[in-house]
């Protein structure tokens, strides 16, 4: 795979705030890369430095090979789309467009032909003529997508790019911003809070947290083997219990946890310490929930179910386990009626298979 | 009973007790449909809204009528020193004698098309002068960071704590050819002889766009200050230079605020009295000028109110353009 996008020890500083500390990153032509992070995390800086508007205190940016320092924004070969859209509120849908090409002193036969085009690729023809105040969130969206699009920038840069969508249309603009991108075979760089967008539009994610890149992986890496409690927390929801490392051998550890009250067997090894303090992270989807004990020493624990919460493709169950702590667990809901469902106040068993929990050093 | 059914709002406030004594006159005295009315549709939203009506209406639209009858009369040395309109003719006849000669006079003579003419054109260029040096001190002012603004905005402001008669003069004392000006070119020996400022045109622009200026930055800012920089930003992301960015992106986007200050400034210099006086020429006089020498010096009151009438349709049109504008703007804010 070829390499797009290089950033060298980057780091802003706004006074003494340290917003991007020392970030290095590769990435690669064709691809996806979401920054995800909490408000403030430095995500929006970084993509700011890579489109020309801010630039770095230190470190160096390389788009296509070519070091961005000192190039202006109008100069370099990327476009963004912003959070708020940026649409010109003077000008038409087609005018908005057409202002990227009309840039490239092209003739004005070939700026109507590609205008044209792009418009018919995000549905939006029928609305050319008309203003951004006149057409809803969904629509501006689409214009601001085709204007930064209309220009074939090899990189594109997005800023929050379904922010202002509800959900159901939310979810299809993803895929139709995947379907865009398969085709046009531009880079996508998208930053985003939202952890559900990361995860169905990026080929790999960057976490950031307090302006510090803490893991770069795929979509399932970043789930199922995040490293650092950070990112465990961060990325959909979690049980993390501290505990002691008690067996640490090649094939397997045991740990002791006084918060879950119960022994973690997990079928992998680790490098720590024997008696190192380490953290066990335990999805909820992967926990059983049960009323008879099932047959195991480890990886198993009793409550009572406190709260139930139907959410249609599943139910959530919160357990108060004996040692006070409570626990997450979901189930999908397979069948649609059930005489014998687990209700409140019930007692139960909770277990989970080897390898399913996570074992967390930091 | 019925009218409990009729008037229901009357009624429920008579039986409430909560009647104040001028509103209780009304309730009493009027037709209950006039008070059911005065209760269910004056809501104090309208009683706000028609307080800066009834002034206008008072102080501006009222005196413009005495004015307008003023100018149809015959003028008279007498006090006042105009003729009625209305007059007894005797044997039961009330004659309205509407003369139109004031009017006609001021087509006969053309010291006033002359005056009309080049008090627009004195306004027009000192409306450009102030647009093209408040623009950018607008911009300027926009873009500096909040502490700045405010100390800036206020320096904006601070002249108008100083009388603006008292500043006028200040000019007298830098223009003349004896004043600051000349004195110090003379001393530097740029020039030999002071040169002639006072009483040219040159003189009346500066007197002019000095006294406006701020009518035309502060509604500039006002508009500067609320862009979207992400557009500016937009506009650079797509391959537009800064000066391509600025005439396709902030220039239109200023178009309200650039309207509203030229006509903040060219409709009041148009009427301008004291600085033409102070600073201009004597042999060309601007319409202000005119019209006070017709009330004052000549004691010609219709024809006075016929220039002042005049005045106010030549203005007029551009006030009616400024509030298309306005209302135009406020759509597509919406």
């Amino acid at each position: 795979m070829h390499e797009y996008v290089r950033l060298d020890g980057v780091t802003k500083k706004f006074g003494d705030f340290v917003a991007v500390n020392n970030v290095t990153l590769s990435i690669n032509q064709g691809e996806i890369f979401c920054l995800l992070g909490g408000s403030g995390c430095g995500k929006t800086t970084l993509l700011r430095m890579l489109a020309g508007f801010d630039a770095p205190t230190s470190g160096s940016i390389f788009i296509d090979g070519q070091d961005m320092a000192g190039i202006p924004a109008y100069e370099r070969p990327a476009n963004m789309m912003f959070q708020s859209y940026a649409l010109f509120p003077h000008m038409t849908a087609w005018k908005n467009i057409a202002f990227g090409l009309e840039q490239e002193k092209l003739s004005r036969a070939e700026i109507g032909k590609r205008v044209g085009a792009i418009l018919d690729i995000v549905k939006m023809t029928p609305y050319a003529q008309r203003k951004p105040h006149q057409l809803s969130g969904g629509q501006r969206q689409r214009i601001a997508l085709a204007r930064s699009l209309v220009k074939r920038p090899k990189l594109l840069l997005l800023d929050e790019p379904l922010g202002a969508l509800d959900k159901k249309l939310r979810e299809q603009t993803q895929f139709e911003l995947l379907g865009i991108q398969e085709s046009l075979g531009v880079t996508f760089i998208v930053v985003t809070h939202d952890q559900e967008e990361a995860m169905t539009l990026a080929t790999r994610i960057g976490v950031m947290n307090r302006g510090e890149i803490v893991q770069v992986g795929t979509p399932p890496d970043i789930y199922e083997f995040p490293s650092s409690r950070f990112v465990a927390d961060f990325i959909g929801s979690v049980n993390m219990f501290e505990g002691r490392l008690i067996e640490d051998e090649p094939d397997h550890v045991r740990i002791r946890s006084d918060e879950l009250g119960a022994h973690v067997y997990v079928d992998h090894g680790i490098s720590a310490a024997p008696g190192a303090t380490v953290w066990t992270a335990i999805r909820p989807e992967k926990i059983n929930i049960a009323r008879e004990r099932p047959a195991s020493e480890d990886n198993l624990v009793h409550g009572i179910v406190k709260e139930i919460a139907y959410m249609g493709d599943m139910s959530m169950y919160l357990v108060q386990i004996d040692s006070g702590r409570m626990m997450r667990v979901t189930r999908p809901n397979i069948v649609r009626q059930s005489e014998d469902r687990i209700s409140w106040d019930e007692a139960v068993w909770l277990s989970w298979h080897s390898s399913s929990a996570i074992v967390l050093t930091q | 009973m019925s009218n409990d059914r009729h008037y229901p709002a009357l009624s429920a406030r008579l039986a409430s007790g909560r009647v104040g004594p001028l509103w209780a006159l009304l309730f009493r005295l009027a037709p209950p449909r006039w008070s059911e009315y005065v209760l269910t549709h004056w809501t104090g939203k309208k009683l706000v809204i028609a307080m800066p009506y009834l002034w206008l209406l008072l102080f501006f639209l009222v005196p413009f009528l005495i004015v307008f009858k003023i100018s149809f009369s015959e003028a008279r040395i007498a006090m006042p020193p105009y003729a009625p309109l209305l007059e007894w003719a005797g044997n039961q006849v009330v004659a309205i004698k509407l003369n139109m000669g004031n009017y006609a006079f001021l087509l006969t003579d053309d010291l006033y098309a002359t005056s009309y003419l080049y008090s627009v054109r004195v306004a027009a260029i000192s409306a450009l002068l102030c647009l093209l040096i408040g623009y950018p001190m607008a911009y300027a002012i926009a873009r500096s960071t909040p502490t700045w603004r405010s100390v800036f905005l206020l320096l904006v402001i601070l002249p108008f704590w100083t009388s603006f008669l008292l500043r006028v003069y200040a000019w007298i004392g830098l223009l003349k050819s004896n004043g600051v000006i000349n004195n110090v070119l003379m001393a530097l020996g740029v020039i030999d002889t002071p040169i002639t400022m006072m009483q040219t045109d040159f003189a009346v622009y500066i007197g002019i766009v000095y006294s406006y200026l701020p009518f035309m930055i502060l509604p500039l800012y006002a508009n500067l200050e609320k862009h979207d920089q992400t557009l500016v930003e937009a506009a650079a992301d797509l391959g537009a230079r800064p000066l391509k960015t600025f005439l396709r992106v902030t220039l239109p986007l200023s178009f309200p605020g650039i309207v509203a200050g030229v006509l903040l400034v060219f409709i009041p210099a148009v009427g301008e009295y004291v600085i033409p006086s102070l600073l201009g020429r004597a042999d060309q006089l601007m319409i202000g000028r005119v019209l006070a020498d017709e009330f004052f010096s000549n004691r010609d009151w219709p024809v006075a109110s016929a220039v002042a009438i005049c005045m106010l349709i030549l203005l007029v049109a551009p006030i009616m353009v400024f509030q298309r504008i306005q209302s135009r703007e406020l759509e597509a804010r919406r």
